[in-house]
């Protein structure tokens, strides 16, 4: 019964990640941009998410945002139903806590890259938009990669949080588990062997991730 | 929105604050002083003393802190008879315990690491002249090393000291009354779950800043020789003849 | 970058369903699933319990088409609420705070809420709150968060040391391994959940039945949005029925050799 927690686990985390990915993007530019708004927006967005505990988030998202649809939708005239059951409610939730996560790893890579890149960009022409998809974009993820690496790790482990709001993954399926079997101890340390497994597994992947992505790139 | 609910949870969210801030701070110093010896443990070339140390690590900051703190709490239920034979059933037994011990192991798992980077970044030339000096051992460490290594590992370590205050949260889960925990009762018997778990929030907002504040205060009054320094010509002449 | 698109699209899709709120939908029924023997899921992962036949067979007389949503108990007003499900039947007592927020219909049981302690702390506890609050003193009792026996023990035991669990077996468990002194909860589901399993032995009830309208209401009722009065309605006449035809009674005697409706 482990293994099914375990496959759940590693789905959310993944899709948790691709989510968080694409709002540190949307974040790095709003952060980056010269646009007051959407600079403010996202400077909030950071500032918030990392001074609240994941739990508390997790909890606020979960009991509190369909309410918070629907009763707007109601004032709006619609009356919907939205069902926001504990695998998507988790998904959403990890994807957005840890998007603010990675509009800092995204931020600091795009600052990193050498202003001689962007500069020759501009003295060739190219408009802001050609330059950020065929300069910058990909220069960047080679800075990026230690950074993502980390936030996919602080999150693989985070989703054993979202088995508070019932999420059939491994820590539930452990503690549920408990309930019949009665050997917590046994049971937890399956779970927590399995995790590491995972990190173990992450922190290969990253050495040679972050081994291709430096290909040609000489080192110190 | 519910400003009265507000006003009235007020003190019994700060009473939660309260036992967040205890545990924080109980298991940041304990986690602070076991790292120390820890972290020079790991930088040993004497493998003995490396590899417990490496799988402590390894296994704290591996696992989620969930995992940690269910494997003490419902864990140590599973070995009551021999806990009690040993006389430390008494301490098992309470949540507040279990929690606390948790929160240290993890704590020091990641304080470790992050002296393991500090005493790492120590400038070789500094511990090469040391070692000219004739200092070894136990006096290089305390005079040289250490003071530096800390000094270097102050930014990441404010992190984890934000990442520690911010865990806490999960002692809710083991039935303790911290600031997540009141929350969630007065939640389950009001049901204002915005109003109350936006307060709560905010205030854990207010103290993370406070504790990036504070860090960032020491850091700048600890690094005043890093940084320029505006010079009149005459001193800029004595440093540079 | 396609298949990863659409497999994202296609979960989002399944995630968030938007239906239109028309009267010939089928109705959702919250409860909790683990709270034995009223409603808890089996090892094939199927519900079960009284309030689960009793559901069923008040949808049956009642005409409507029913499937059930589990959800944990701290959010299952909140669910209610937010539109996950139509109807609460986890035998959630019926009192004045909770009606404030929601309807309830008429009671479809009451059992009296009692206190279970180990063989060995067994002691007098007389019936008055006062004097009980004195002789328990000290004592750690465990209850389930957000109901009535935390709100019961809260107001009128100020002397115990009181701790929280998310679900009633955490409690248990706690009281079996010595981490509570007592615990409170529906006399019932302490007896079948607990004391008359393996980890009951050495357990028993002590003290009185406490069974006070201000904290323990009029019964377990079915909690139902504000302003849905034809459900209110449905499952009142519903419930009248079953009481009415002997369905009630025959799953009554299904798992309780008494009668758990108790005194009209």
């Amino acid at each position: 019964m482990l293994w099914e927690g375990l496959s759940i686990t590693i789905m959310v985390g993944f899709l948790s990640l691709l989510l968080a990915m694409a709002m540190g993007l949307i974040g790095a530019w709003g952060k980056l941009s010269r646009n007051k708004a959407a600079n403010l927006t996202a400077t909030t967005y950071t500032t918030v998410i990392r001074g609240i505990p994941e739990l508390l988030l997790l909890l606020i998202i979960f009991y509190g945002t369909p309410t918070l649809i629907q009763n707007t939708a109601e004032r709006m005239g619609f009356d919907i139903r939205l069902d926001f059951n504990p695998f998507i409610a988790g998904i959403l939730t990890l994807g957005f806590i840890y998007g603010a996560f990675a509009t800092e790893v995204f931020r600091g890579a795009f600052l990193a890259i050498p202003k001689g890149q962007g500069e020759a960009a501009y003295a060739m022409g190219m408009s802001r938009m050609l330059a950020f998809r065929r300069i910058l974009l990909p220069q960047m993820w080679r800075f990026a990669l230690p950074g993502l690496g980390n936030v996919w790790m602080v999150l693989i482990k985070a989703t054993a949080l979202v088995s508070v709001i019932g999420l059939e993954e491994l820590m539930r399926k452990s503690y549920i588990a408990m309930g019949a079997i009665k050997l917590p101890f046994t049971l937890f340390f399956a779970a927590a062997m399995m995790y590491l497994a995972i990190t173990a597994v992450s922190m290969l992947g990253q050495r040679y991730i972050e081994r291709w992505a430096n290909r040609g790139i000489r080192r110190a | 929105m519910d400003w009265q609910i507000i006003v009235d949870s007020i003190p019994a969210l700060l009473e939660g604050m309260g036992l967040t801030v205890q545990l924080t701070l109980i298991s940041l110093v304990a986690g602070f002083f076991l790292a120390i010896p820890l972290g020079v443990m790991r930088l040993s070339s004497n493998v003995l003393l490396s590899s417990p140390v490496l799988g402590y690590v390894f296994f704290f900051r591996g696992t989620p802190l969930l995992v940690q703190i269910f494997l003490i709490y419902y864990g140590s239920g599973q070995f009551r008879p021999v806990l009690q034979e040993w006389g430390l059933w008494e301490f098992f037994r309470e949540a507040y315990f279990c929690a606390l011990l948790t929160l240290i192991l993890n704590t020091a798992a990641y304080t470790t690491e992050i002296f393991r980077g500090g005493i790492q970044a120590v400038p070789h030339g500094e511990v090469e002249a040391a070692r000219a000096c004739g200092m070894s051992g136990f006096t290089l460490y305390r005079r040289i090393i250490l003071p530096k290594a800390l000094r270097l590992a102050l930014p990441a370590y404010s992190n984890e000291v934000v990442f520690l205050f911010q865990s806490t949260s999960l002692v809710s889960i083991i039935t303790l009354m911290d600031l997540t925990g009141v929350a969630r009762v007065i939640v389950a018997r009001t049901f204002d779950v915005y109003e109350i778990y936006i307060t709560a929030g905010l205030m854990y907002l207010v103290v993370t800043y406070g504790i990036l504040w504070v860090f960032r205060t020491v850091e700048f009054r600890l690094s005043g020789h890093l940084r320029d320094r505006a010079l009149d010509p005459v001193e800029a002449l004595k440093l540079h003849p | 970058m396609k298949k990863i698109l659409s497999a994202v699209a296609a979960v989002a899709a399944i995630g968030l369903s938007t239906q239109a709120f028309a009267d010939d939908h089928a109705v959702l029924i919250g409860t909790e699933g683990a709270y034995p023997p009223f409603n808890s899921i089996d090892a094939d992962g199927n519900l079960v319990g009284f309030d689960i036949d009793i559901a069923n067979a008040l949808c049956d007389a009642a005409g409507y088409e029913c499937e059930f949503v589990v959800q944990d108990w701290d959010g299952i007003i909140p669910g209610l609420l937010a539109k996950k499900y139509d109807a609460i039947i986890a035998s959630m007592s019926i009192t004045a705070e909770r009606a404030e927020i929601v309807d309830f219909t008429g009671k479809y049981y009451s059992t009296p809420a009692k206190f279970i302690t180990s063989n060995d702390m067994m002691m007098d506890i007389p019936g008055d709150y006062a004097g009980a609050n004195e002789v328990l003193a000290g004592k750690k009792v465990g209850v389930q968060r957000a109901t009535i026996h935390e709100n019961f023990i809260r107001d009128n035991f100020p002397d115990l040391e009181i701790v929280v669990y998310a679900t009633q077996d955490e409690a248990n468990l706690d009281l079996a391994n010595g981490r509570v002194d007592l615990v409170m909860a529906d006399s019932v589901a302490l007896d079948e959940g607990f004391l008359q399993t393996a980890d009951g032995e050495g357990f028993g009830f002590v003290g009185p039945d406490y069974d006070d309208p201000q904290w323990h209401g009029d019964g377990a009722g079915i909690a139902i949005r504000k302003g849905e009065e034809d459900l209110v309605a449905g499952f009142n006449a519903a419930i009248a029925q079953i009481l009415a035809d002997g369905t009630y009674q025959a799953i009554n005697d299904k798992y309780f050799d008494f009668n758990v409706y108790g005194s009209e």
